[in-house]
C-alpha cells in the first residue's frame, strides 16, 4: 500500500517535471537517428542549451506529413532534400524560417525563405583505383565506356540520389538526355531501390562504378584509412543536392522551432555535419571544415535546377530514363 | 459445442483478415478522392509481374517434386538437419538473400569463378533470369516442405498394400503419389505465385533495370515519389483481383486425396534399383548445393562483422524477438481456427479460403498507408508502432500457416470427423486427443515460419516507425545507410541466425509432439 502511494507520488512528480520541459518534435528520415547518423549529436547539442526535450520521430518524411496534413505533431522537419521541396512548399504546411541567410556557404544561390539547407553535396560516380586506373574524364565519356565496364545506379522512382542523377543528365543534355541513357544502358549492371544496395554491390566488386556522392571517398579515407575509392570529377559539372530544415506552420513550439533553425546555421551545429552525415556543411567556410575535408576533390562547376524547373522536368526526365533503359 | 466455437472463431478470423486488408485499401482510395488512372509503363509492369511470378512458381513447384520425393523415401544421417537447413532461404530477408545469391552467382561470384577456371563464358544474374533464380531460391524450400508433408501424410498402410499387391513404381505413382500431388501442388503454386506477385526489392536489384519493374514498385513510386494515392490504390486493387482469380482457380482444381485414415505409422516408400537411387542423390545433392551455398556466403560475409557489433543490434534483436513471439502466438491460434472451419466445408468456406490468401497479395505500402489513415484520427500513429507491427505480421504470415494446416485439417475431418462425433469426443478433449497430435507437425512448422517471417522486415511500418521501436532489420539498414557495410553484414547474420533459431525450435517442437 505504502509503496503504491509512493509510486503514485513519484509518477506525479515525474509527470510534473515532464510537463515543465517543452518538447520539440522533429520529423527526420528513417536512418537519421541511428547511432551512426547525425541525430544523436544534434539532439545532445540542442538540448545542451534549449532547456527542452528534442524528440525525433523517424520514418517517411513528406508522405507522412502530407497524410497528416495540419493535424501533424511535428514542429520541425529535417532531411527534406532539394528535389522534393516544390511539393513540400505546395502543401502550405511550412512557415517562413525568418533566418538571416548570409552565413550560408553553399555553392548555389539560395533565396529560399522557407527551407534552410543544413548540408550539401554533389552526385558523383565513385570508382575503385585498384579496379579502374583511369576513370572516364567527363560525363560525355560515360557514353563510350570500354566494353565490360559496369555501373550501378539507383532507381529515380524510389531513390532521391537516383532522381538527382536523372536531373543531372537532364541539366547537361536537355532534350538529348534519352540518347545519353541509351548509350549508357549497356553498362548499367543493375538499378537498385536505394543507395545502400548499390554501394554494397560496388564495394563487393560487382560493379566498377557506383552512383553516390562526391563526399563518399571521405568516409573511406577518414573511417577506414582507405584511399582507393575516388569520385570521378567531370568538367560538365556535378548536380547539387542539399538536405533542408523547415518549420511547420502549425507548431505549438514556435520559439523553440525558431531557436532550432537559428542553431542549424551556427558553427557549433555545422561542425558535426561532415563526420556524422558524410556530407558538406552548409554554413561553414572551407577554412573551418574539419581536418581532411578541405582536401577532398570537388568539382568546379555545380549544376542545379531550380525547384520549379526540377518539378516540371521530373516526370519527363524519369520517363526518358525508363524508356531508354527498357529497350 | 467447442467445435462450434472454433468454427465461429474461424469465421471471425476470416472476416477480420478481409477487413484488415480491404479497409486500408478503401481508406487510401477514399483519401485520394479522384478516379485514378494508370501511368505509362504500368501495363508493362503488370505483364512482367505476371509472367515472372508464373514462371517462378511453376519452376519452384516442378523442381520441388523430385526433391520432396527423395527426402520422403530416403533415410540418411543428418536428414532431419538437412530438411531444416534447406528451409532457411525462405526465411531470409530479401536483401540478405540477394547479397548471398550475388556472392555465388554474381559477376565475381563463386559460380563464375568456377566457370572461368573451366574456360566457360560467365553467367549473368542481372535480368529476368536473376529475378526468377532468386524467387526459386527463396520459394523452393517452401514448395519442398509442403510437398514433403503431403508424402508423409499418405498413410503407411497404403504403401504396404501397394507393395503386397506388387505395384510397379509407375502404379504407385498413379494411385498414391499423383492424387496427393493433385491435392498439394495447386495450393503450393498459388502461395508462391502470389508471393512473387508482390516482389519488389528482388526484381529491382536483380532485374537489371526498369524492364523488370513490378506492380509493387509502381505502387511504391505512386506513394513515395508522386503521392498519387489513387493510382497506388488502383494498382493494389489490380493485385487483389489477380490474387482472387488465382484463389478461385485453385479452389476449383484442388481435390481431396481421400486415402482414408491410417494407423499413424511413418510412411514406407520402397524403391529398388540404381536408377531411382541416382535420381534421389542428384535431387537432394543439387537442391542442397543450390540452397546452402548462398547461405554459406551470407555466413562468411557476416562473420567478420560479428566480433564488435554495436549494442543497438542486440537491443533491436531482443525487441524483434518479442514482437515475433507475440505475432506467432496470435497467428497460430487464428490460422488453426480458420483451417478447422474451412475444413468443415459448408457455406462460405470457399470465400474464407480466398480471404486467407488476400494478405499475400497486399501491397505492404498500401496496407501501411491505409492503416495510418485509419488510426490517425484517433491516436498518434507512432504510439501504435509495435501493435501495428504485430497485427501486420499476423496478417501476412497467417496465409502460410493456414495453407500448411488446411490439407491436414481436411484429412482430419474426413478420417476422424465421424468417429469423433460417434464417440461424442468434442471440446478441449477433441482438440487435445484428436486434432492437436495430428496437426502438431504443420503447426510447429507453421509457427516456425510465422516467427521467422515476423523477424524480417515487412516494410509496412515505415510510416509508424518511432525512435524507440527500431527493429533488427531497420538497424541493419541504418548501418548500411551509413557505410558500415561490415557491421551490417554482421547484423544481417544475427538476423538470419535468430530467425532460423526460432524457426528450428518451433519446427522441432511440432515434430516431437506429432502423432505421425
Amino acid at each position: 500500500m505504502k509503496t503504491s502511494i509512493l509510486a503514485t507520488g513519484l509518477s506525479c512528480l515525474a509527470l510534473a517535471a515532464h510537463a515543465e520541459t517543452p518538447v520539440l518534435t522533429v520529423y527526420a528520415g528513417e536512418y537519421f537517428t541511428s547511432e551512426w547518423g547525425p541525430g544523436p549529436a544534434i539532439e545532445a547539442g540542442f538540448e545542451a542549451f534549449c532547456g527542452c526535450d528534442l524528440q525525433f520521430s523517424t520514418g517517411d518524411l513528406l508522405p507522412r506529413l502530407l497524410l497528416e496534413g495540419a493535424r501533424t505533431e511535428a514542429d520541425v522537419m529535417i532531411g527534406l532534400s532539394t528535389d522534393v521541396l516544390a511539393r513540400a512548399r505546395e502543401s502550405g504546411l511550412f512557415a517562413p524560417h525568418g533566418q538571416d541567410l548570409s552565413a550560408l556557404t553553399v555553392p548555389v544561390d539560395w533565396p529560399d525563405d522557407t527551407f534552410l539547407p543544413f548540408n550539401w553535396g554533389h552526385t558523383a560516380l565513385i570508382y575503385d583505383t585498384t579496379r579502374m586506373e583511369t576513370p572516364p574524364a567527363s560525363l560525355e565519356a560515360m557514353r563510350d565506356l570500354p566494353e565490360g565496364v559496369t555501373v550501378v545506379i539507383q532507381d529515380p522512382r524510389t531513390s532521391i540520389s537516383g532522381l538527382a542523377m536523372v536531373l543531372w543528365v537532364k541539366a547537361v543534355y536537355g532534350d538529348q538526355a534519352g540518347a545519353f541513357w541509351a548509350d549508357l544502358a549497356p553498362h548499367i549492371l543493375t538499378v537498385t531501390k536505394g543507395w545502400s544496395e548499390s554501394y554494397g554491390l560496388f564495394t563487393s566488386g560487382e560493379a566498377d562504378m557506383v552512383l553516390s556522392y562526391t563526399t563518399s571517398p571521405a568516409y573511406h579515407i577518414m573511417a577506414e584509412n582507405d584511399l582507393t575509392k575516388k569520385a570521378a570529377i567531370f568538367p560538365e559539372g556535378h548536380y547539387f543536392m542539399a538536405e533542408t530544415v523547415g518549420k511547420i506552420a502549425g507548431t505549438d513550439q514556435p520559439e523553440l522551432a525558431d531557436q532550432f533553425l537559428a542553431w542549424v546555421l551556427t558553427p557549433d551545429f555545422q561542425k558535426t555535419i561532415p563526420a556524422a552525415n558524410w556530407s558538406l556543411p552548409s554554413a561553414l567556410p572551407v577554412a573551418d571544415w574539419p581536418a581532411g575535408w578541405s582536401d577532398l576533390p570537388l568539382p568546379e562547376t555545380v549544376l542545379f535546377l531550380s525547384e520549379t524547373e526540377a518539378e516540371s522536368l521530373r516526370a519527363e526526365a524519369v520517363e526518358e530514363w525508363r524508356a531508354a533503359l527498357s529497350q | 459445442m467447442a467445435r462450434g466455437a472454433v468454427a465461429m472463431i474461424g469465421t471471425s478470423v476470416a472476416s477480420a483478415l478481409a477487413a484488415l486488408v480491404l479497409l486500408p485499401l478503401g481508406a487510401v482510395l477514399w483519401r485520394a478522392g479522384v478516379w485514378p488512372a494508370l501511368a505509362p509503363g504500368d501495363l508493362q509492369a503488370l505483364w512482367f509481374t505476371l509472367w515472372q511470378a508464373a514462371v517462378s512458381a511453376l519452376l519452384s513447384c516442378v523442381l520441388a517434386v523430385p526433391v520432396a520425393r527423395a527426402l520422403a523415401r530416403r533415410r540418411f544421417p543428418g536428414r532431419a538437419a538437412l530438411i531444416s537447413l534447406m528451409g532457411a532461404p525462405f526465411l531470409l530477408p530479401t536483401i540478405v538473400a540477394v547479397m548471398g545469391l550475388i556472392a555465388v552467382f554474381g559477376r565475381r561470384g563463386w559460380a563464375n569463378e568456377a566457370l572461368a577456371a573451366l574456360g566457360v563464358a560467365p553467367l549473368s544474374i542481372y535480368g529476368a533470369q536473376g529475378v526468377i533464380l532468386a524467387h526459386v531460391f527463396l520459394n523452393l524450400p517452401l514448395a519442398v516442405r509442403m510437398i514433403l508433408q503431403g508424402w508423409q501424410a499418405i498413410p503407411a498402410e497404403r504403401f504396404r498394400l501397394a507393395d503386397s499387391l506388387g505395384f510397379a513404381p509407375a502404379q504407385v505413382s498413379r494411385h498414391l503419389e499423383w492424387p496427393m500431388l493433385r491435392a498439394v501442388l495447386p495450393g503450393a503454386f498459388a502461395v508462391i505465385f502470389v508471393i512473387c506477385l508482390t516482389s519488389f526489392a528482388i526484381a529491382l536489384t536483380l532485374g537489371g533495370g526498369p524492364r523488370a519493374t513490378t506492380v509493387e514498385l509502381a505502387i511504391y513510386q505512386a506513394i513515395r515519389a508522386d503521392f498519387d494515392l489513387g493510382r497506388a490504390a488502383l494498382l493494389a486493387g489490380v493485385q487483389f483481383l489477380l490474387c482472387a482469380a488465382v484463389a478461385v482457380l485453385i479452389w476449383r482444381v484442388i481435390a481431396a486425396p481421400g486415402f482414408g485414415a491410417g494407423l499413424g505409422r511413418p510412411p514406407m516408400l520402397r524403391t529398388r534399383g540404381a536408377g531411382p537411387w541416382l535420381a534421389d542423390v542428384l535431387a537432394i545433392g543439387g537442391a542442397a548445393l543450390f540452397l546452402l551455398l548462398p547461405l554459406t556466403a551470407i555466413a562468411l560475409r557476416g562473420l567478420p562483422g560479428l566480433a564488435d557489433l554495436p549494442e543497438a543490434v542486440w537491443s533491436a534483436a531482443a525487441r524483434s524477438v518479442s514482437v515475433a513471439l507475440a505475432s506467432t502466438l496470435l497467428t497460430v491460434l487464428a490460422a488453426l481456427a480458420l483451417a478447422l472451419r474451412v475444413a468443415k466445408a459448408g457455406r462460405g468456406a470457399a470465400l474464407m479460403d480466398a480471404a486467407a490468401l488476400l494478405p499475400l497479395a497486399t501491397s505492404g505500402l498500401v496496407l501501411g498507408t491505409g492503416l495510418f489513415l485509419l488510426v490517425q484520427p484517433w491516436v498518434l500513429p507512432a504510439q501504435l508502432a509495435l501493435e501495428v507491427t504485430v497485427a501486420v505480421n499476423v496478417a501476412l504470415s497467417l496465409p502460410f500457416v493456414y495453407r500448411l494446416l488446411l490439407p491436414e485439417a481436411r484429412t482430419l475431418q474426413a478420417d476422424y470427423g465421424r468417429l469423433s462425433a460417434s464417440l461424442g469426443l468434442h471440446g478441449p478433449a477433441w482438440l487435445r486427443f484428436v486434432a492437436l497430435p495430428r496437426l502438431a507437425r504443420p503447426l510447429g512448422f507453421g509457427a516456425g515460419l510465422a516467427a521467422a517471417l515476423s523477424m524480417g522486415d515487412l516494410g509496412v511500418i515505415a510510416l509508424f516507425a518511432s525512435d524507440q521501436s527500431a527493429t533488427l532489420p531497420l538497424v541493419v539498414q541504418g548501418l548500411m545507410a551509413s557505410y558500415r557495410l561490415e557491421a551490417a553484414a554482421g547484423g544481417a547474420l544475427v538476423l538470419v541466425l535468430t530467425s532460423f533459431g526460432l524457426f528450428w525450435a518451433f519446427d522441432l517442437m511440432g515434430r516431437r509432439y506429432a502423432a505421425v
